[in-house]
C-alpha cells in the first residue's frame, strides 16, 4: 500500500483543464522527480496533490484519506512543501522562519516547547544554516535561501517533502549541493522526496524513479534506466538526443540534443548541398 | 546606523516591550496633567485616587482623562487593524484609513445620526462597524475584480477613490439633513468631549479585538508569507483572513466611532514597530499597540497646546506627520527602515 496517491485527477485553472485524468503513484521513501517541458502541468500536478490549488475530478489519497476533507494542518503533519521560488519572508530571522515550521503541531498561543526546539535546531544543523540563525532571510544568497526554506520543511517533520523546482536560480554547484542534501535526507532518514526539476541529467542521477509527462498526462514512469531515453526525449521534449552513461555514476545521461524541427532543417540543407 | 539598527533589534522583545509599557504610562500621565488649564502630578494622582470632586482635579477627571483614555486606545486599535493588513494583504502601504474602513464607518456614522438624531453610543458603534465593513468589502471587492491581484498603489488608489466617495456620502447627508456640525463634531473634534459613559461600551470592544489580534499574531506572520507556504503550513487561509477581517473591522469602527476618520496611523506605526522589533507580528502586534498609543497620545497633546487654548484638530496633526512618511514608504518600495 503506498502512502500517496492520485486517482482519475482533474485540474484546471479557470475551467480549461491542465491535467486530466491522471492517475499516479508515488513510492515510498524514494525519490520521484516528475520531468517534462514547461506547461505540461507538472508544477500543477505538485500544487494539486500539495492542496495549493483544488482538483475539480478524482481523488488524492494520504494514507487513504482524501486530502480535500482532511483538515489542512492534519495534512501539513504528513506532508511538507517547499513551493517554487517562496522568497517572500523579507525581514525573518533565519531561526524565526525555520521556527515556524513547527506551526502544524502547536496548537493555543503556540509556545515552542524544547521538544520543538530540538527539531528547530536538528534542522538548521543538517541544512548547514545554523551559523546564520540570527541573519535574516534576505541577507543570504539564494543556495543559502533555498536551505533555510528546506530547513523550514524539515522542521515540519514529515515523512514526505514535496519540492517545485528546487534548484531554479542557483548555480551549478549550488544546484548539487540541495540535490545531494535531498538525497542524503532521503538515504538516512527515508524520507520520501517527490519534486520537481528541468534538469533531466540532474533528475535521473538523483532519483529513484521518474514520471515523464507531455499535456497533462504522465506518458512514462519508472527508473531512470527505462525513462531516460531517445524515445522518451522525442516525446516529452520533441529533442533527438544522444543517451550515455555517466562515468561516474553509472546512471543515463542525455549528452547532447539538437530540436527536431532544427535537425529536419539541418536535413534538409544537406539534401540541398548534396543535390548541387 | 545599520550597526544600531542590528542592536536594536538585538535587544531581547519582552526588555523592549516593558520600556515601551514604561514610555506609554509616562506619555499617558503629562499628557493627562499638560492641558489649556494649568493643572500640576498632585492633581492627576487626586483625580485617580480621591474620592469626591474639587475644581483642581475634577476638570482631569471629567474632561481630560477620558479623551486620554480615548486617544490612547483608539491610537492601539488604528495601529495594531493597520499592521495586520499589512500582514494579511503583504501591502505595505495598508491602512484602515486609506483602504476605506474609517471613512466607510464615518458615513455609517452620518448615517445613523441622520436617520436617529437620539442614537445611543452603542449603536453608532454598530453603524461604525457595518460602515467600516462595507468601505472594506468595497475597497477589496474592486481589487478582487482585477485579475492578478491588486499592486500595493493600485490598492491605494481604489482605497482613495472608495474614501473620496464616502467622504461625500457623509457630507451630502450632513447637509441634506443639516447635521453636519453634529458630524464635523466627531470628523474634526477627534476626542473631545469624549465621555466615560461612552468608553464604558467601546473599549471593551476595542479590548477584545486586541485581544483576538494578540492571539492570531503568529497567522498573521504565516499569512505574510507567500500563500503556498502558509497552505502547506497547515494554515486554513479563508477561516484566518476572514477572522482578521472581522477584528480589524471592529478595531477601525470602534476608534472612529470614538474619534471619527483617521488615517496614517495604522500605516505609520507599524513601519516604526518594525524598525525596532523586526518583521515577525508575534512582535509587531504587541508593540504596535504601545507604540499605537504612545503616538495617538503626543499627536493629541501637540494638538491642544499648539494654538492653546483653542485646539487643533488632532487628524490635522496625524496627517502632516503621515502625507510625507506615507511618500516614504512608497519611494523606498514599501521596506521603509529595513
Amino acid at each position: 500500500m503506498f502512502r500517496l496517491t492520485a486517482n482519475d485527477l482533474t485540474v484546471g485553472y479557470d475551467k480549461v483543464p491542465i491535467i486530466q485524468n491522471l492517475s499516479v503513484t508515488i513510492p515510498d521513501k524514494q525519490i520521484t522527480s516528475i520531468i517534462g517541458s514547461n506547461g505540461c502541468g507538472k508544477s500543477t500536478l505538485l500544487k494539486a496533490i500539495t492542496r495549493i490549488i483544488p482538483y475539480e475530478d478524482g481523488s488524492v489519497l494520504l494514507d487513504g484519506s482524501q486530502i480535500a476533507t482532511m483538515k489542512t494542518k492534519d495534512v501539513a503533519k504528513k506532508m511538507a512543501i517547499l513551493p517554487q521560488s517562496p522568497d517572500s519572508a523579507s525581514g525573518l530571522t533565519v531561526g524565526e522562519l525555520v521556527s515556524y515550521g513547527r506551526f502544524p503541531h502547536q496548537s493555543g498561543l503556540g509556545r515552542l516547547k524544547q521538544a520543538d526546539i530540538d527539531v528547530i535546531h536538528w534542522a538548521m544543523e543538517v541544512t548547514a544554516i545554523i551559523g546564520f540563525k540570527h541573519r535574516t532571510v534576505d541577507e543570504l544568497s539564494g543556495g543559502q535561501r533555498q536551505r533555510v526554506w528546506i530547513a523550514m520543511a524539515l522542521a515540519q517533520e514529515t515523512d514526505i517533502i514535496l519540492l517545485d523546482e528546487p534548484t531554479t536560480y542557483l548555480d551549478m554547484a549550488h544546484q548539487l549541493d540541495i540535490l545531494q542534501l535531498l538525497e542524503q535526507l532521503n538515504k538516512q532518514e527515508g524520507r520520501t522526496i517527490i519534486m520537481v526539476l528541468h534538469d533531466i541529467n540532474q533528475a535521473a542521477r538523483f532519483s529513484d524513479h521518474l514520471l515523464a509527462m507531455r499535456s497533462g498526462q504522465i506518458i512514462q514512469t519508472g527508473s531512470p534506466g527505462e525513462v531516460l531515453t531517445k524515445e522518451m526525449l522525442r516525446n516529452v521534449y520533441e529533442i533527438d538526443g544522444e543517451i550515455g552513461t555517466d562515468p561516474r555514476t553509472g546512471k543515463p545521461i542525455c549528452i547532447t540534443y539538437d530540436l527536431i524541427k532544427q535537425k529536419e532543417q539541418h536535413n534538409n540543407e544537406k539534401k540541398i548541398h548534396s543535390a548541387i | 546606523m545599520k550597526k544600531v539598527k542590528r542592536e536594536i533589534q538585538h535587544t531581547a522583545f519582552p526588555i523592549k516591550l516593558i520600556i515601551a509599557i514604561i514610555v506609554c504610562f509616562f506619555t499617558f500621565l503629562i499628557a493627562t496633567k499638560m492641558g489649556a488649564k494649568e493643572t500640576s502630578f498632585a492633581d492627576v494622582f487626586n483625580a485617580f485616587f480621591q474620592k469626591g470632586s474639587s475644581p483642581g482635579y475634577s476638570i482631569i477627571r471629567d474632561i481630560r482623562l477620558p479623551r486620554e483614555v480615548a486617544v490612547m486606545f483608539v491610537g492601539a486599535a488604528l495601529a495594531v487593524s493597520g499592521a495586520i493588513m499589512q500582514g494579511m494583504t503583504r501591502n505595505p502601504l495598508a491602512d484602515p484609513g486609506l483602504l476605506g474602513l474609517t471613512s466607510g464607518a464615518n458615513a455609517a456614522l452620518a448615517f445613523a445620526l441622520a436617520m436617529l438624531p437620539s442614537v445611543s453610543t452603542f449603536g453608532i458603534m454598530v453603524a461604525c462597524f457595518i460602515g467600516a465593513a462595507a468601505g472594506a468589502g468595497l475597497v477589496f471587492g474592486i481589487g478582487s475584480m482585477q485579475k492578478g491581484g491588486f499592486t500595493p498603489v493600485k490598492l491605494v488608489l481604489a482605497g482613495a477613490a472608495i474614501s473620496i466617495f464616502l467622504q461625500a456620502v457623509a457630507d451630502a447627508i450632513g447637509l441634506y439633513f443639516k447635521i453636519s456640525k453634529n458630524i464635523s463634531l466627531w470628523t474634526a473634534g477627534g476626542a473631545i468631549g469624549t465621555t466615560w459613559q461612552q468608553l464604558s461600551i467601546v473599549i471593551p470592544f476595542i479590548l477584545i479585538g486586541l485581544l483576538f489580534a494578540l492571539l492570531l499574531s503568529r497567522q498573521v506572520t504565516i499569512l505574510s508569507l507567500k500563500e503556498d507556504v502558509a497552505t502547506g503550513l497547515g494554515q486554513n487561509t479563508r477561516r484566518i483572513r476572514w477572522l482578521l477581517f472581522i477584528v480589524i473591522v471592529i478595531l477601525a469602527g470602534a476608534a472612529v466611532s470614538l474619534v471619527g476618520n483617521m488615517a496614517f496611523i495604522g500605516l505609520m506605526i507599524p513601519h516604526i514597530v518594525r524598525a525596532i522589533v523586526g518583521v515577525d507580528y508575534r512582535h509587531i502586534i504587541p508593540m504596535s499597540i504601545f507604540t499605537g498609543a504612545i503616538f495617538m497620545l503626543l499627536a493629541d497633546l501637540v494638538g491642544r497646546m499648539i494654538h492653546a487654548p483653542m485646539e487643533t484638530p488632532v487628524v490635522s496633526i496625524v496627517a502632516v506627520l503621515g502625507l510625507p512618511f506615507f511618500l516614504f514608504v512608497v519611494r523606498k518600495g514599501g521596506s521603509a527602515f529595513q
